[in-house]
């Protein structure tokens, strides 16, 4: 036990060390100390991850305890960390993506000056350090710490570049976001405290707590939960910032806004899914958002034009995926599609980030174009990201995403066919990037042509492990249909219990398996077809130029939340605080300076005025404390006499 | 003879002191008047002393009573000396400086 203490403690502490040295020492190190020193940390940090995976394999879960966090007569929170199958798995893809994303960002970043290269990586540390505390936590507060910890490097990160003001108001945008959905986990929390007394996972999440919640606590528990996962994990109606954190660096779209990050919602949910089985409410709550998500993200990226803003809806959409899997109960199915999600989603960041790169900072594809020969490895590694993320069998995405399609179609058809469209959608839009981007003939100016070049092999080393991961990483859970063991739902029976039987024929399995991957394979042809040849224009249709704009929601919420705040602090401002506040503070000055002014004349000197005042004084002290006037009554008194 | 004339006529003394220094200008005439109030409040006291000296006596009581008042006009009368011989100093002082003694005049502290 107290082996795996320091060797947990050193997972989250390499990366903690990395975000020390290169902050405090941004002006003292060389680029190539601060690299080295960033990206070898994280690597020492997925070794320990490596460790501690192989622990939890051969001896079962561990909880380590460190002090107390918080210790009264009624609450307990202990600074635990626990590390169980789940953790460990998302321990080994955060540290494991990560590393590869540092070594890519090394030579991503490398035209900037060494104080801005050593902020920049200590930011990416102090990331995977608060990432790593989220999934380690072994109680709600721990995570809430975590949780807010990468909401702050994602919003520093988003606004990396500080000098645009519009990245600043990205990154705004998504604090202030992520902060609406960490006040429902802020609630819940307080909500658990209140009615259990404690926030350990070990006393939440046991049939003893559970009889003493009533159906009603557990939904309002559930669903505030899920209103923190909503903000992190962007879903309706709170994802309009991730399309817009696509304002900091690519190698950080990757990390933070495609592969970890925005995962923390299905980690939560995952991991409290007692609580939420319970919840038929919250469940379909979850799903309906999950699948609403998905189509209306699916449906903006088909217009979008930037290679980043389309993969950025492309996550939204895929995130909407994973919930809906969490709706209709298939946990393992939502953490699997996170897993490969991570690989393929990190691989196509990586592969647009190479891109641009090379285009000098174009993000537009309208202008890019038969790249496929002057990027040979961006364009193979693309390719198979988009194959992956479009569910070709045998990519990885095909049996993540199968697996939450089967468990949706168990749960109601209707799901599954919004699903199978949506994920037509997927395919479709990924094909239309990928032909524009890569098909067709070069649409830039002639200098950026002469200068295209495949990116160094600091770049296209990541590229290549990632896509070999996208590859293959379905083969952790191949389904019992395919004769596969399903090595992932037997890793996280602890977690969410034995896989719920679907009681599905294994004919229908096979046929919705060949419905959807023929729907999307028509799907990727025809925008390789329509694709390969023209870019798309502005968009004349109706419909075209809706979801071109986004469905207008940013409009939507402009005008009825931003504006009517707006219109309440201007007039707090202007009315409640120019007016009643400075002018009770202004006004009892006024008052005193004119009483006084007028007061003043009464001192003019004559000693008779003087006087004059004190007999009135004297009569009105008189009046007010013998008021009740004893000389009259003893005259009364002596009278009787 | 009743209390209450006493009373009364003190009472007329008192305002008419006040009166006198509220509305008189000569000096020694506001001079005098505070004098008047003083011995209202002196003749009230007496007065008063001998009431309860006599509600006393006629209970019995003890032949002390309301001697303590009688102590107190002595003492207000030794003030009353004390305080004229310094008023009327100060009234000459006055004099010597501004060859008058109304004071209305004494308005120089103003402002």
């Amino acid at each position: 036990m107290g082996i795996m203490k320091i060797l947990i403690g050193f997972i989250i502490l390499w990366p903690l060390a990395g975000f020390l040295f290169n902050g405090l020492g941004r002006n003292y190190w060389t680029k190539k100390v601060i690299a080295y020193k960033a990206t070898g940390y994280i690597v020492c940090s997925f070794i320990a991850s490596v460790f501690a995976f192989m622990y939890v394999q051969n001896h079962g879960p561990v909880t380590v305890h460190y002090f107390d966090f918080i210790h009264t007569a009624t609450v307990n929170i202990p600074f635990d960390f626990k590390v169980d199958n789940l953790t460990s798995l998302f321990l080994l893809v955060i540290t494991g993506v990560g590393s590869l994303i540092h070594l890519y960002s090394t030579a991503y970043m490398k035209e900037e000056a060494a104080p801005h290269y050593a902020r920049y990586f200590a930011y990416l540390n102090l990331f995977i350090f608060s990432m790593l505390v989220l999934v380690l936590g072994d109680n709600y507060v721990v995570m809430f710490i975590g949780w807010e910890g990468v909401g702050l490097c994602s919003y520093l990160l988003i606004g990396y570049w500080f000098t645009n003001g519009s990245y600043n108001y990205a990154a705004k945008k998504a604090f202030i976001m992520n902060r609406i959905g960490d006040l429902g986990f802020l609630l819940a929390i307080f909500l658990l405290i209140a009615k259990l007394g404690s926030v350990n996972y070990s006393e939440v999440l046991t049939a003893q707590s559970l009889a003493k919640l009533s159906t009603t606590d557990i939904t309002a528990i559930t669903l505030l939960l899920f209103v923190g996962a909503m903000g992190k994990s962007a879903q309706i109606p709170l994802f309009t910032w991730l399309p817009d954190a696509m304002a900091g660096p690519t190698p950080v779209s990757a990390l933070i806004h495609a592969a970890t990050m925005v995962t923390a919602g299905i980690y939560m949910i995952t991991r409290s899914n007692i609580l939420f089985s319970h919840s038929e409410i919250t469940q379909n709550v979850i799903a309906i958002i999950g699948i609403s998500t998905a189509l209306l993200a699916a449906t903006i990226a088909i217009k979008q034009n930037d290679i980043k803003k389309v993969l950025a809806y492309s996550t939204v959409s895929q995130l909407g995926y994973m919930f809906l899997g969490l709706g209709v109960g298939a946990y393992s199915g939502a953490v699997f599609h996170v897993i490969t999600h991570a690989f393929f989603k990190a691989l196509l960041f990586l592969g647009a980030g190479s891109v641009i790169y090379a285009m000098h900072h174009e993000q537009d594809i309208r202008k890019m174009g038969g790249l496929k020969a002057k990027l040979p490895i961006t364009h193979i590694t693309f390719l198979i990201g988009c194959i992956a993320i479009a569910g070709v069998p045998p990519f990885s995405g095909f049996f993540s995403k199968d697996e939450i399609l089967a468990a949706a179609f168990a749960k109601s058809p209707v799901y599954w066919v919004l699903g199978v469209i949506g994920a037509a959608m997927t395919a479709f839009y990924m094909f239309r990037l990928y032909a524009t981007t890569f098909l067709g003939k070069f649409r830039g100016t002639a200098d950026q042509e002469n200068h295209l070049h495949e990116s160094p092999i600091a770049m296209t080393f990541p590229l290549i492990l990632l896509a070999i991961a996208s590859a293959i990483a379905g083969a952790i859970g191949i389904p019992a249909l395919m004769g596969g063991q399903h090595w992932l739902s037997h890793q996280l029976i602890p977690i969410v219990g034995e896989p719920v039987e679907l009681g599905l024929s294994h004919s229908l399995e096979w046929t919705l398996m060949a419905v959807s991957v023929a729907i999307a394979m028509i799907a990727l042809s025809i925008a390789i077809v329509i694709y390969k040849k023209k870019t798309d224009e502005e968009p004349i249709t109706f419909i075209g130029k809706f979801f071109y704009h986004k469905w207008h929601i940013d409009e939507l919420y402009n005008e009825a939340i931003v504006n009517p705040l707006n219109r309440l602090a201007g007039f707090l401002k202007e009315v409640v605080e120019k007016q009643i506040i400075d002018g009770a503070v202004n006004g009892t000055g006024k008052l005193v300076q004119y009483s006084s002014r007028k007061l003043r004349l009464i001192q003019n000197g004559q000693v008779g005025y003087y006087i004059l005042f004190m007999v009135i004084g004297i009569i009105l002290l008189f009046l007010l404390w013998f008021n009740d006037a004893p000389i009259l009554r003893l005259l009364y008194k002596l009278n009787q006499n | 003879m009743s209390i209450q004339y006493y009373i009364f006529f003190c009472l007329a003394l008192f305002s008419i002191g006040v009166v006198g220094v509220l509305n008189r200008r000569n000096a020694i005439i506001v001079f005098m008047c505070i004098e008047l109030m003083l011995n209202a409040v002196n003749l009230l006291l007496v007065a008063f002393s001998k009431m309860f000296y006599g509600i006393a006596a006629q209970n019995g009581g003890a032949t002390t009573a309301g001697i303590d008042a009688q102590i107190f006009v002595f003492f207000i009368m030794v003030v009353a000396a004390a305080e004229v011989s310094i008023g009327l100093a100060i009234i000459v002082m006055m004099y010597r400086n501004t060859h008058s003694i109304d004071v209305n005049f004494l308005n120089r502290l103003k402002n």
